[in-house]
């Protein structure tokens, strides 16, 4: 540790950028803005005030009055992303450079284990793919590509030794990393049992599968096949079914990659409706939309493609950037995954086959800036709530990450709210040839970028260090996400009716069950059902029914007197019966 | 054929029943009620006026100003369905005379053909069974409980050739009866395609499978653990799934059973986005809740079984009633499968075990007068449509069935609004020791009913004859939802877009398919048409050259091309090329703009309904 005796002064330290001092800024947290000097030591925050008295010599940044704000949390990359043999083009070192260069100093990429492979080892995998190159702080998402015993072995190791607190699982991608609603079911309720936070990527891939088929078969090979294919009730449809989902399981929701109205809708209705639920709009369907995928030209069209694929109604970003203004959305990614043209072109026959993925982890935080505080949408304490706090919140990581406070990390940005500049893939940090936002002139981007405490951007200049991002673990039960889950278990205990044994005749009938009521069936994949009382996981909203035990009434055809209990968060469905 | 020389003296021909004048009633159809008397002949309404010129002698019937109506169609019955070895208790004989006595002179039972048998040889039973003992005119829905090519084949020659026009898909009862979404999908595309109804039976199979294991193994055996294991939210997720799948397909959809609120609200949420959808309401979820599961008499709580459940929120009555008042759903049914006590008690362990189905044949009509006419939710009107015409438009039987008019068959009611009755099971028609209404007091009751101009009800004295019922072939493409169909069907024609060949490098790749883009999976069956919906053929407008930043792009290929099938000029808009980048208020004035286009191009229903597309 540098910086014992710092007041000494024959022992003035080297001046290194690890102590920082940042003079006359307004400090902007997702709760209030205040006027204030900060002083950063280690990559930490050890001061906020004025008049701080801090070591002579050390590295002082005028503010001018500026805006200082938590460093953005990018919840969702894939840099480095291995497809079929492919990579995709910005790895951890370039992907986390362009992340700097925009004002992100916190990415989360996600670990996608093949089918058959060990999620253990895809995580170390990940994690010494991006130990060696990450320029900024990362965490890991795991993607459950597959179900059985192993995996949620493995996933109780993940949460328990290695700091993942997400698990993403896809309703799409049919016959490879697809799940079965009832796998979907056993997922969540592990990822509830370990206090974990269930990812979701929405869009019902059997339907996809058919409309593909279909598409192919009409002779449409280009890229506009691709959204013609995955119309956006399809996403919204998976959206609604993994809310359900997670409603029976009491599981917290988050939604990767909102992508349409529909979808938005969706999670917004449900969120009004009590369920615990997050939804995560990219860069790109907050600036951009699908109306590209019909460009005449081939490679420009195929830049765009990603699943869920961007609407082809123009209004969309509009509408998702009020939604998000307005707290239905909370969270923002990028999904930055890029591939080149000839990348892309191992599907220049057939949609199906384009490599999928867009940037955007460089231009997230100017674009919500340009397109929700310059519109008025939102003030800049939301616009900290939704490119870093709300992320730092639901992942466990506040308020180490996501404010700025005194032993918060050093991890903050200076904000230039009026400078503007244009888009182009010739100016940008990442290495794809083609940037879908090509063109778009943003109002707001960052000054200085610090990160882990030192100044990675200053002047236009960035000066990343390859390889000194640490992992930071999450640990599970975020309070953020898990005080309501847990309220809701409590109350959700279910028991029987006692009755009398029924000693009434009884008809014979033969021995397979035939019509009408199906055994259910026998379980084929490893999630623990809980035992009565001991792991009482229903939600809240059958949490009414023990209390219609008492049947004092019941020669009556209907009970008269009835209190209807709406529970919080409780459709009407379930009411209590008094 | 009698009749001919009727006014002939020495001719008086014998007095039967089939000569009968209803005098002084006043007829209500779905549009309108006036009064007028109603002659009619060989079960058909031959003339509709006052001061009628009719035989002498004939049986004439005085309405005293009461209103006549409509024979109630049930559109959802299950008589004397097999199950497991046993039968319901109400065959369709006694099934038929339940209907009769509450005011329902037509129905149409399920087929349910065992899984992996044939659906023809399953329908040539159900029509041996039914013609041998109906009471009454009959349909018949067909369960498509399996899927294959030969399933397919058997579907078409249904349609083609033995009168059925609607086909029932499970998305419950998983391995037994569930269809999986891709399946779902391709006969959606067939029924679409070939004119007939996918109806659906909603609920998410997958998660009931897993919530049954779980309330079992939590000690929950009895009838309460059905409802539990199959929440409402359950019904309301697979009737937006099935939606969804339908609006892809451009499928016209029947979701039987709405049992709950939550559902009840899907459907509506789609009708207003302009999905073909239609809703049934069945007795029970009309008329009880799912409070009595919880029971302590175990008989009465099994009695109560049926899928979807009765919902627990005791609400749920008032909400569907005003729903059915509103237009949002529009058809009911009674979903009629009843089974004694013994049957019930093969699930007297297990609730899973219990054998499903309600009574409410016999309720319905009047259950519907009492809990929506009375109470000022709908007028009687409406009431015949939600009872009679709406199921009769949708069958393709109108204005056979479902209305009072010259041709029309001769069913009708004489209603009596002011009649009181009790339900119990001590008075009722059905062979069921229980009834799930037991002790409701309904106001509103048939006095007479007339069916293939017969008196089979009157003075409280039932005179049914087992096996006079006849069946009624329905034909493909009723238009009541089909007109919009087609329409959408002209309008979604998908065209690629015109490019030169990429010549450009191409990486190398394993060709398995991995990490993130899978090729499209091997078919089961070949479904393949042009079956988009409207919503999709909004995708055009996508086709709006507006890009951003193109003119940075080295490739500065001219992007702005009139798309076919696209009425729009898409040449026109060069100007908006630079303000449309920037600022949404631009974007929106655009997209108005356009649509205004459309309603001159297209007809104003499309246009509103690309408007919708756009907006919701």
């Amino acid at each position: 540790m540098s910086g014992q005796g710092y007041q000494g002064k024959k022992n003035i330290p080297r001046i290194t950028s690890d102590r920082l001092l940042i003079k006359g800024a307004i400090i902007v947290n997702d709760d209030q803005s205040f006027c204030a000097d900060i002083y950063m030591e280690d990559g930490h925050i050890k001061q906020i005030g004025e008049n701080l008295i801090v070591p002579g010599g050390v590295k002082t940044i005028d503010a001018h009055g500026r805006m200082l704000m938590p460093g953005g949390i990018d919840v969702h990359t894939r840099f480095q992303m291995p497809d079929r043999g492919m990579t995709s083009v910005d790895d951890f070192y370039q992907g986390t450079r362009a992340a700097l260069a925009g004002g992100t100093t916190m990415i989360i990429d996600h670990v996608v284990p093949e089918p058959g492979v060990s999620l253990l080892s895809a995580f170390e995998q990940w994690r010494e793919w991006a130990d060696s190159k990450s320029c900024c702080d990362y965490s890991l998402h795991v993607d459950i590509t597959e179900w059985h015993k192993g995996v949620q072995e493995e996933m109780e190791a993940l949460v328990k030794d290695h700091g993942v607190n997400s698990f993403l699982v896809y309703l799409a991608y049919k016959g490879v990393f697809q799940l079965a609603d009832s796998q979907v079911y056993e997922v969540f309720s592990v990822i509830r049992d370990l206090g974990a936070i269930a990812q979701v990527h929405a869009e019902n891939g059997d339907i996809v599968a058919e409309e593909q088929r279909r598409i192919l078969e009409q002779g449409i090979t280009g890229p506009e096949g691709h959204v013609l294919s995955r119309p956006e009730e399809v996403e919204a449809e998976a959206v609604n079914r993994s809310v359900t989902v997670a409603n029976q399981t009491n599981c917290p929701l988050y939604v990767t990659k909102v992508m349409s109205k529909s979808a938005a809708d969706v999670i917004a209705q449900a969120r009004k409706k009590g369920t615990v639920v997050y939804g995560e709009p990219i860069t790109a369907s907050l600036g951009t939309d699908g109306s590209h995928y019909w460009s005449k030209n081939w490679a420009k069209a195929a830049a765009f493609i990603t699943s869920p694929p961007l609407s082809p109604d123009p209004t969309t970003p509009d509408y998702l950037s009020s939604l998000l203004s307005c707290g239905d959305l909370q969270v923002t990614g990028s999904a930055h995954c890029t591939f080149n043209t000839a990348q892309r072109a191992v599907g220049k026959d057939d949609f199906t086959l384009i490599p999928e993925g867009t940037n955007g982890t460089e231009e997230r935080m100017s674009l919500i800036w340009d397109k929700c505080v310059v519109t008025g949408k939102m003030d800049e304490n939301q616009f900290v709530a939704v490119t870093s706090t709300n992320a730092a919140k639901i992942f466990n990581l506040y308020p180490r990450k996501g404010r700025i406070a005194v032993g918060s990390d050093a991890d903050l940005v200076l904000w230039d709210p009026d400078v503007t500049k244009i888009i182009s893939a010739k100016s940008h940090n990442s290495n794809v040839e083609y940037n879908i936002f090509e063109g778009v002139e943003v109002r707001g981007a960052p000054l200085v970028v610090i990160s882990q405490g030192k100044i990675v951007l200053e002047e236009g200049n960035l000066h990343t260090t390859e390889g000194c991002g640490r992992f930071v673990g999450r640990k599970p039960f975020s309070d953020y996400v898990y005080k309501r889950i847990k309220a809701r278990s409590r109350l959700a205990e279910l028991r029987g009716v006692p009755r009398g044994l029924y000693d009434g005749p009884v008809c014979e009938v033969s021995v397979t069950p035939k019509t009408m009521t199906p055994a259910s069936s026998a379980k084929n994949s490893p999630a623990k059902q809980a035992v009565a009382g001991a792991q009482p996981v229903r939600n809240l909203h059958q949490s009414g029914f023990s209390l219609s035990g008492a049947q004092v009434d019941d020669n009556l055809p209907r009970r008269n007197t009835q209190r209807i209990v709406e529970p919080p968060g409780g459709r009407a469905n379930i009411t209590s019966l008094g | 054929m009698s009749g001919h020389s009727y006014q002939g003296k020495k001719n008086i021909p014998k007095i039967t029943s089939d000569r009968l004048l209803v005098k002084g009633g006043r007829i209500v159809n779905d549009d309108q009620s006036f009064y007028a008397d109603i002659y009619m002949e060989d079960g058909v309404i031959k003339q509709i006026g006052d001061n009628l010129i009719v035989p002498g002698g004939i049986k004439t019937i005085e309405a005293n100003g009461k209103m006549v109506i409509p024979g109630g169609i049930d559109n959802h019955t299950h008589f004397q369905m097999p199950y497991r070895g046993t039968t319901t208790v109400d065959d369709f004989s006694q099934g038929t005379k339940a209907a009769l006595a509450g005011g329902t002179t037509m129905i149409v039972d399920h087929v349910i053909p065992e899984p992996g048998s044939s659906l023809i040889e399953a329908f040539e039973q159900w029509r041996s069974w039914a013609d041998e003992k109906t009471c009454c005119d009959y349909s018949l829905h067909v369960d498509i409980t399996h899927w294959s090519d030969s399933v397919k084949q058997e579907v078409d020659t249904l349609l083609k050739e033995k009168g059925v026009n609607s086909f029932q898909v499970y998305m419950a009862y998983k391995d037994f009866y569930q269809m999986s979404n891709s399946e779902l999908y391709e006969i959606f595309t067939f029924l679409g395609e070939m004119g007939g109804i996918v109806q659906v039976h909603a609920e998410n199979g997958e998660i009931i499978a897993e919530e049954q294991a779980r309330m079992l193994e939590m000690g929950i055996t009895g009838p309460e653990g059905h409802v539990l294991s199959r929440p409402e939210e359950l019904e309301a997720e697979a009737v937006f799934r099935a939606i969804t799948i339908a609006s892809q397909t451009n499928c016209p959809l029947y979701v039987t059973r709405v049992m709950s609120k939550s559902a009840a609200d899907i459907i509506s949420q789609a009708r207003k986005k302009g999905n073909v959808v239609f809703g049934e309401p069945i007795t029970a979820s009309l008329g009880t809740d799912g409070t009595h599961y919880w029971s302590k008499n175990w008989a009465k709580a099994a009695s109560f079984v049926t899928s979807p459940p009765l919902s627990p929120d005791p609400t749920t009555p008032d909400y569907l009633n005003t729903l059915l008042a509103s237009g949002d759903l529009n058809v009911t049914g009674s979903a009629h499968c009843t089974f004694s006590v013994a049957q019930k008690a093969i699930g007297k362990d297990d609730f899973t075990q219990i054998p499903e189905g309600v009574n409410g044949v016999e309720e319905r009509m009047s259950l519907i007068w009492e809990k929506a006419v009375t109470t000022g939710k709908m007028d009687e009107n409406m009431f015949v449509a939600v009872t009679s015409t709406n199921a009769a438009k949708i069958l393709n039987l109108y204005p056979r069935k479902g209305r009072i008019a010259v041709g029309s068959d001769a069913d009708l009611v004489i209603w009596d609004s002011d009649a009181v009755r009790t339900i119990t099971a001590k008075t009722h028609n059905s062979a069921a020791e229980y009834n799930v209404f037991e002790g409701m007091e309904l106001r509103g009751a048939p006095s007479v009913v007339i069916c293939q101009g017969k008196l089979v009800l009157e003075d409280g004295n039932l005179h049914a004859t087992s096996g006079v019922g006849r069946f009624i072939p329905c034909t493909p493409f009723p238009d009541f939802a089909y007109k919009r169909v087609k329409a959408r069907k002209q309008l979604a024609v998908l065209r690629a877009v015109p490019r030169g060949m990429y010549d450009g490098p191409v990486s190398e790749f394993s060709p398995m398919s991995r990490g993130g883009t899978p090729s499209a999976s091997a078919r089961t069956s070949p479904t393949k048409q042009p079956v988009r919906n409207l919503h999709h053929s909004g995708f055009s407008l996508a086709g709006k050259p507006a890009q951003r930043g193109e003119l940075q792009l080295p490739f500065n290929l001219p992007i702005r091309f009139p798309i076919p099938g696209c009425h729009r000029k898409c040449q026109e808009p060069d100007t908006h090329t630079h303000t449309h980048t920037h600022t949404h208020t631009h974007t929106h004035t655009h997209t108005h703009t356009h649509t205004h286009t459309h309603t001159h191009t297209h007809t104003q229903q499309s246009a509103i309904t690309f408007y919708n597309a756009l907006h919701t």
